[in-house]
C-alpha cells in the first residue's frame, strides 16, 4: 500500500485528509472521535478572541440541496464561529493534541482586524501545542457583517497587514483561508504571499441562498420568517474549489505557494483531483457532514489504491501532476478534430443525445425508424453536450481525427501541427506564424 | 371443529378469519411520497419515448413522470387523464410488463424499468383522493348520444362526449356501472372498492346518465336507440362463456370462472364465499389466473390451472404466471379436458395431453377437483348486431361499424387486445369521431 504521509509546510500528518475547521471540528468530543475514525488532521472550529462568546441563531443554521433519493449535493450555513469560552477551546485542544501527538492539530483563528487583538491571541494557541494556524478570512455570513472573515478575505492590502502580523507574532506556520467571494482569487492569494503566508487554504464556503419556501415568500434556512445569505459548500461547489486551486498553482506569482484544498472532497477520487491540481492536502467537511468521520477509511484505501496503480511511493508524486496541463483558452490547439461516436451496443435508445443535439446543439446526430441514434460528421463539432446528457457512461465519446484525414464538416484536412487562437487568421491581434 | 383448507368439499370460511382481508389486500401496494421521487428520478425522459408508442392509449409518460419528480403529482394526474379517463384503473390492471414498462428503456438496459405503472397510480390517486375532477364540459350541443355498455369502453367513449358537450345515456346490463373493472378483475388488483369510486369520480363531468338493468335483447334494441337519439355506442363485451366440449361439464361444481370472480368481487364477506379444496381452471388468459390465484386465497388446498397449449401462447403475461406460481397454484399445459367424472358433483376431471398440434396423444391425466372453473374465452352475445368480423363486431379504426350512426369498441368489436387499456383508448377515439360526424 503506498504511503499515505503527508507534510504540509513542516506539519506532519499520517494522511493528507484533514477536518476543515467547522462543525464537526468545534469540540474535544468530536475531534476524538474524528481521530480515532482515522483522520490525518484536523483544523479546530475557529477561536474568536476573549470574553463573550459569539452567539448562534436557535433556528434552523443550514440549507441544502439534494439529487435523487435525498442525495446531499449542496449545504449552505448560517452558523457563525465557534460559540464557546475560547479558554474551553484551548484546554480541549490541548487536551487532544497531547494524546494525539502524530495528528496535525491546527488552530483557525478570527479575531478583529487589529494588531492588539491578533498579538493577544497568538500565545493561547501556541500553548496548547498546535501545529499551526489557520486565518479565516473566509465565512461569508454573520461574521463578514461585523468586519471580520470575508470581509477582510475580499480586501488583499488587509490579509497582507494581518498575514504579516501573525508571522511576527508566532512561530506556527501560518494558512491563510481564502474566500471564493471575490473576483479573482489571485489578489488574495497574492497578498497572503506578499504577508509572508506559508500556505493558503480554499476554498472558504459561497454566499447562497439555497431555496426560497414558496409558501411562506422567505429564503431558505428560515429563521423566524426571515432568511439570510449563508455559505455554500458540499459537492456543488467542487468545480469552482479546484479552479481556484488550479489559479494560484499555475501562477508564476503564487505557483510555489502550498495550498491546501478545499472545497466538496467528498471520496478519494475528488481528494486526488485537488492533490493533481496542486494542493498539497484536503479539508473535508460537508462530506462527514452528510456520512460520518467514517468517509476517511475510503478516502485512505482509494487514495493508495490509486497511487498505487500509478506506482506512486508518496503523496508528493500525485501534488501538480495535473498542474502543466491547466492553461489558457488561447492555447488550446484549434487543428485538433475529435467527432461524437455512439457505441451502438452501449446505447439504450433513449434518445436524449437527439434532443440535446437536435433542439439545442448542431443537428448532428440522426434518429432513425427504429430509434438508432448515429452522429453526422459533416455537423458534429465535438461539443460534448450528447456524452454529458447520455445515461450510460462510455456510450457516446470523442474521438480524435486522425492527422491527414479531411474533417467532412469543414472540408479542411486535420493538420498534425499545433495551432492555437494566437496565431489564428480570424484573430485580429494574431501574431505571424513561423 | 371449523373447517380449513383440508376440508373437502365446497366450502366458505376455510381461513382464520382475519386472514382474508390480507390475502385480498393491494397486490402492490401505493408508493408513499419518497418512493414515488426515487421512481420517477429513474426515468430519463427519453426523447419520442417508447413507452409512450406502446401505451393504447398515448400518454405522455415521460411528462407525468417529470410532473411528479417536480412535486406537482396532480398536473400529472391531468396529463394521464386527458388522454386515459381511466388511467386510475389501468394503473392497476395494465399488463405494464408487456406495454410501457417492457418499452422502457431501463428495461432493456437494466432489465428494471421505471415503474410507470406505479408512478401513474400515485398521480392519479393523488388527485381523486381529493375528489377533484380536473375537466368541464363544453357548451352543449344538443345531441344525445347512446352508449350500450358501462364498461371500459363505454365509459370512456361517455366521458369524452360528455366533455365535448353532448348528453349521453349509459345504458348497462348489470345493476351497477363499470364492466369488467367492477365484475371481472381480481380483487387484489383493485381493492377498496376503487372501480365504483372511479365511476363515480367519472361522472363528475356531469351530462352522463346511467340506466341499468337495460341491454340489446332486455329493453333496448338498436334501431329504437338510433331512433332516440344521434349516435349510438356499442361497448357491451363478451357476455358468453365458450364451453368446455368436455363429457359431464354440467356436473355440479363446475361453472364459468368470470361468475365465480363476479360473486367475489361483490361479495361483502369472503369468510361466506365458499370455494372447493381441489379446484381445476381450465384456461390460460387473466381470467383463468384472476380465478387460479383467488381461488388460492380463499384456502383451496390443490388449484390447478390447465392450459391446451404451452406457457409461451397463454394470453396471461409472464408476470402473471409467475404471481399464480408465487401463490401456489400449479400450471399444466398441453392438456385437454376430455371428461368431468363424479356422481352428479365433479369428483375427478380428465384431461388428455396434446402435442404443439393440438392432435391427442393418447396419455391422459387425471385430477381431484371438487370445483372446475372454465375460462377457455368469452363470446360475444345479442342479435341484430351490425356486421361482424369473425366473432366480433367489425369496426373502422375510428370504431364505425356497418351501420350508420352506430360505433362500438372495447372487447365486443374487433381489433386491439381486450384490455381494459385499449377499451379506454376505443371508447375515447369513437367518442372524437361521433362528435367530428354530430358536428360536421
Amino acid at each position: 500500500m503506498a504511503n499515505l504521509q503527508s507534510d504540509f509546510v513542516g506539519i506532519k500528518s499520517p494522511n493528507p485528509f484533514w477536518l476543515a475547521s467547522a462543525p464537526p471540528t468545534d469540540k474535544e468530543y468530536n475531534v476524538r472521535r474524528a481521530f480515532e475514525a482515522g483522520w490525518g488532521g484536523v483544523v479546530w472550529k475557529t477561536l474568536g478572541m476573549e470574553g463573550p462568546p459569539v452567539v448562534n441563531v436557535n433556528g434552523p443554521r443550514y440549507g441544502a440541496i439534494w439529487g435523487a433519493d435525498r442525495r446531499l449535493l449542496g449545504l449552505n450555513n448560517i452558523e457563525l464561529i465557534t460559540d464557546r469560552p475560547l479558554e474551553v477551546n484551548l484546554r480541549e485542544m490541548k487536551a487532544v493534541k497531547r494524546d494525539y501527538p502524530d495528528r496535525a492539530l491546527i488552530a483557525s483563528i478570527m479575531v478583529p482586524c487589529e494588531e492588539e487583538a491578533w498579538k493577544a491571541i497568538l500565545p493561547h494557541v501556541e500553548d496548547t501545542g498546535a501545529d499551526g494556524i489557520e486565518l479565516n478570512f473566509g465565512c461569508p455570513h454573520g461574521m463578514a457583517e461585523r468586519g471580520m472573515g470575508s470581509a477582510v478575505g475580499q480586501v488583499p492590502e488587509y490579509i497582507e497587514m494581518v498575514t504579516r502580523w501573525c508571522k511576527m507574532y508566532t512561530r506556527m506556520p501560518v494558512i491563510v483561508k481564502l474566500t471564493p467571494n471575490i473576483t479573482n482569487v489571485l489578489y488574495p492569494a497574492e497578498a497572503a504571499k506578499r504577508g509572508g503566508a506559508d500556505a493558503v487554504s480554499l476554498i472558504n464556503t459561497i454566499n447562497s441562498i439555497t431555496s426560497v419556501n414558496l409558501d411562506s415568500f422567505a429564503p431558505e434556512p428560515m429563521i423566524d420568517g426571515k432568511g439570510t445569505h449563508g455559505g455554500y459548500c458540499g459537492p456543488a461547489v467542487k468545480p469552482i474549489a479546484l479552479n481556484m486551486v488550479a489559479e494560484i498553482a499555475r501562477n508564476p506569482a503564487t505557483a510555489d505557494m502550498p495550498i491546501s484544498g478545499i472545497g466538496g472532497v467528498t471520496t478519494w477520487r475528488d481528494a486526488a483531483e485537488f492533490l493533481a491540481l496542486g494542493a498539497g492536502n484536503v479539508q473535508v467537511c460537508t462530506a462527514v457532514m452528510t456520512y460520518g468521520f467514517k468517509i476517511v477509511q475510503e478516502m485512505i484505501s482509494g487514495l493508495s489504491e490509486y497511487m498505487d496503480s500509478k506506482e506512486m511511493t508518496s503523496v508528493d508524486q500525485l501534488v501538480r501532476k495535473a498542474v502543466p496541463n491547466v492553461t489558457d483558452w488561447n492555447q488550446l490547439n484549434l487543428n485538433y478534430v475529435a467527432k461524437a461516436r455512439i457505441d451502438q451496443d452501449a446505447c439504450i435508445s433513449c434518445g436524449r443525445c437527439f434532443a440535446a443535439c437536435e433542439d439545442t446543439s448542431h443537428q448532428a446526430i440522426a434518429m432513425s425508424e427504429d430509434r438508432t441514434f448515429t452522429v453526422i460528421d459533416e455537423e458534429c463539432v465535438a461539443c460534448n453536450l450528447c456524452v454529458n446528457v447520455c445515461p450510460v457512461e462510455d456510450c457516446i465519446s470523442m474521438v480524435p481525427m486522425d492527422a491527414g484525414s479531411t474533417d467532412p464538416r469543414t472540408g479542411k484536412v486535420v493538420d498534425p501541427s499545433y495551432a492555437n487562437w494566437t496565431t489564428h487568421p480570424n484573430n485580429p491581434s494574431a501574431t505571424a506564424a513561423e | 371443529m371449523a373447517d380449513n383448507e383440508f376440508t373437502p368439499g365446497i366450502r366458505a370460511g376455510r381461513l382464520e378469519h382475519g386472514a382474508y382481508a390480507a390475502q385480498f389486500s393491494d397486490l402492490h401496494p401505493p408508493l408513499d411520497d419518497h418512493e414515488a421521487l426515487v421512481a420517477a428520478d429513474r426515468c430519463y425522459f427519453c426523447h419520442d419515448a417508447p413507452c409512450i408508442t406502446a401505451c393504447p392509449t398515448d400518454i405522455d409518460i415521460p411528462l407525468f413522470i417529470r410532473q411528479i419528480t417536480t412535486g406537482t403529482p396532480d398536473a400529472a394526474a391531468k396529463t394521464i387523464l386527458s388522454q386515459n379517463i381511466m388511467g386510475g384503473m389501468c394503473a392497476r390492471v395494465c399488463p405494464t410488463e408487456q406495454l410501457c414498462e417492457q418499452a422502457c428503456v431501463r428495461e432493456i438496459a437494466e432489465g428494471k424499468p421505471v415503474l410507470i405503472g406505479q408512478l401513474q397510480r400515485y398521480a392519479t390517486d393523488h388527485l381523486q383522493q381529493q375528489g377533484i375532477h380536473p375537466f368541464v364540459r363544453a357548451e352543449a350541443t344538443g345531441k344525445t348520444v347512446a352508449v350500450v355498455g358501462a364498461g371500459p369502453a363505454g365509459l370512456s367513449c361517455a366521458h369524452r362526449l360528455a366533455m365535448l358537450g353532448h348528453d349521453v345515456v349509459v345504458y348497462d346490463a348489470r345493476p351497477k356501472p363499470g364492466g369488467l373493472n367492477e365484475f371481472g378483475i381480481a380483487a387484489y388488483k383493485t381493492p377498496n372498492g376503487y372501480a365504483q369510486a372511479e365511476v363515480d369520480w367519472l361522472l363528475q363531468i356531469g351530462g352522463i346518465r346511467i340506466e341499468t338493468g337495460k341491454a340489446l335483447g332486455a329493453g333496448l334494441t338498436l334501431d329504437q336507440l338510433k331512433a332516440d337519439h344521434d349516435a349510438v355506442f356499442l361497448g357491451v363485451g363478451l357476455g358468453g362463456v365458450n364451453a368446455l366440449g368436455a363429457v359431464g361439464e354440467d356436473k355440479d361444481g363446475v361453472s364459468d370462472a368470470v361468475d365465480f370472480i363476479s360473486e367475489l368481487r361483490q361479495s361483502t364477506d369472503l369468510t361466506a364465499l365458499p370455494i372447493g379444496r381441489d379446484v381445476v381452471v381450465i384456461g390460460g388468459g387473466m381470467t383463468a389466473i384472476d380465478a387460479a390465484v383467488q381461488a388460492k386465497l380463499l384456502g383451496a388446498l390443490n388449484v390447478t390451472l390447465v392450459y391446451r397449449r404451452g406457457r409461451d401462447r397463454m394470453n396471461a403475461s409472464p408476470f402473471e404466471q409467475d404471481l399464480a406460481a408465487s401463490k401456489g397454484v400449479r400450471i399444466v399445459t398441453h392438456a385437454v379436458p376430455v371428461a368431468v367424472h363424479g356422481n352428479g358433483a365433479v369428483r375427478e376431471i380428465e384431461f388428455e395431453y396434446v402435442d404443439a398440434t393440438m392432435k391427442g396423444t393418447g396419455e391422459t391425466l387425471r385430477l381431484a377437483a371438487d370445483q372446475v372453473f372454465k375460462a377457455i374465452g368469452q363470446t360475444l352475445q345479442g342479435d341484430g348486431l351490425p356486421d361482424l368480423d369473425g366473432r366480433k363486431i367489425a369496426v373502422t379504426v375510428t370504431g364505425r361499424t356497418s351501420v350508420a350512426g352506430v360505433w362500438a369498441g372495447g372487447d365486443c368489436a374487433s381489433g386491439g387486445d381486450d384490455l381494459t387499456v385499449t377499451a379506454v383508448a376505443e371508447g375515447r377515439d369513437a367518442a372524437m369521431d361521433i362528435h367530428s360526424a354530430l358536428m360536421g
